[in-house]
């Protein structure tokens, strides 16, 4: 075998330049705000309208809580030693300056393709705007 | 238009009430459930694995309260199914008639019998409550088109006895604007929370926008106060009103009178649009506790009437 890394796949196997600085910036995000914000990497970003408080976190991942089940102690029904995650979501929605109110927006299904992929590079690109054809017609949706 | 419909419409007021959940037996077991509480109730929900406990589904449930000559509320809860699914059951519903869906995200799979279950939750209540008005505009959620378009009733659940307490009534109005037209409020046993929920709502004006119908649950027995002080999800109940219970000579009558206390109080708030009961009893304890409240069986209303106090 002529090639010296053997274990390198061939050129045509391996991820274009764009694919590789996607992968590259999902991991930088994953690196920040993962330990900042417990971030899930659902590549749809919607930190600014639940106050900096991921969703994802929620055991049932509501985009749009918090559900019916949350404790009288403000514990989460599934988890009855962690505090409800849209609690605190709206607890620190209210104190947010710019997006105040912005937790009352109906928040569109989650895309599943999109898990793992950076929610920068969506948001620059407006793939995370893309909304099934149904929804998008439907009215009274925030993207 | 289902005959609930008309009614919130003319802003006449209306029961509805919790079909016990079926298992076996069948449709007859259906006729035996409704006996004591048709003449009263004007839509009967179908339930949709309660408390994550498995039973029939709420669509065959609700085909078969249409075959009893009773008028459906499907639930709909997003825990088990993916929006594929809850697509096809909306479009089932409407195949047979069945126009009341209520929209609920539904209790974690932990609060059943059968925790192991993968929970799905792919889309949540609210957005449940818009996908069925994205199939009332004539699509799937793809866009592929539905010909000619279903038309529902929609409905959702909140709870006013759960924190952010504050928050409660915002929550209801995101539902509004998705497109719900009444919210059957949790089963409260804080009657200063539902107080403070009624008013907000009042004040806001969002109880002109969709009709609000607090729930009274009827049990009978001091392990059923337990039950439910204890076991589901998103129901606090004050230790007082446990022991009062507890301490009753007749577990009964303590639990029917605690009932009375709360419908009466829930009747007395701003914009309510009608009662649920849920009962445990397996009599007439529905019928019973409308009698007491001065609320006619539905033919007398209908014939009558008997108003809420607000049109939606």
């Amino acid at each position: 075998m002529s090639d010296s890394s053997p274990a390198r796949p061939p050129a045509s196997a391996r991820p274009h330049a764009p694919a590789r600085a996607a992968a590259l910036i999902a991991r930088a995000e994953h690196a920040i705000k993962g330990p900042v914000w417990g971030c899930q990497m659902c590549g749809q970003c919607v930190l600014h309208s639940t106050g900096l408080t991921c969703p994802m976190n929620c055991p049932k991942t509501l985009r749009n809580g918090p559900c019916g089940g949350v404790r009288a102690n403000g514990h989460c029904e599934v988890k009855p030693e962690m505090r409800c995650v849209w609690l605190k979501a709206y607890e620190r929605s209210e104190r947010m300056p710019g997006w105040r109110g912005h937790i009352d927006d109906l928040r569109p299904p989650v895309d599943n393709r999109l898990k793992g992929t950076s929610a920068w590079v969506n948001l620059i690109t407006g793939r995370d705007r893309q909304l099934p054809a149904g929804w998008a017609a439907g009215a009274d949706v925030e993207p | 238009m289902s005959n609930l419909e008309r009614k919130l419409a003319a802003g006449e007021f209306v029961v509805t009430a919790e079909l016990p959940v079926i298992d076996g037996g069948g449709q007859g077991e259906i006729l035996r459930q409704l006996a004591p509480m048709r003449p009263f109730v004007d839509a009967f929900n179908a339930t949709d694995n309660p408390s994550a406990h498995a039973h029939c589904s709420p669509l065959a449930v609700a085909i078969g309260l249409i075959q009893a000559g009773v008028e459906p509320v499907m639930q709909l809860a997003c825990r088990d199914r993916n929006r594929l699914a809850l697509e096809a059951d909306l479009l089932g519903a409407a195949m047979h008639g069945i126009e009341n869906i209520c929209c609920l995200t539904g209790d974690d799979v932990t609060a059943g019998d059968e925790p192991e279950t993968r929970r799905v939750f792919d889309i949540d209540g609210p957005q449940l409550i818009a996908l069925a008005r994205v199939l009332e505009g004539g699509r799937y959620l793809s866009g592929r088109s539905i010909t000619p378009p279903p038309h529902y009733l929609i409905g959702a659940v909140e709870n006013p006895g759960a924190p952010p307490y504050e928050y409660r009534v915002r929550r209801a109005a995101q539902k509004a604007l998705a497109g719900a037209r009444f919210l059957q409020l949790q089963i409260c046993y804080h009657p200063e929370l539902l107080e403070r929920f009624m008013r907000v709502a009042s004040d806001t004006g969002l109880s002109e926008r969709l009709a609000l119908i607090p729930s009274i649950c009827i049990l009978r027995t001091v392990g059923g106060m337990r039950f439910v002080a204890t076991q589901v999800p998103g129901i606090d109940v004050p230790p007082e009103t446990v022991a009062r219970v507890e301490n009753a000579g007749d577990a009964e009558v303590e639990c029917f009178e605690i009932a009375y206390e709360l419908a009466c109080h829930a009747l007395a708030q701003p914009g309510v649009a009608g009662l649920h009961f849920i009962s445990f009893r397996r009599d007439a304890g529905i019928a019973k506790l409308c009698t007491r409240l001065g609320i006619p069986p539905r033919l007398e209303r209908e014939t009558n009437g008997y108003s809420a106090s607000v049109a939606v």
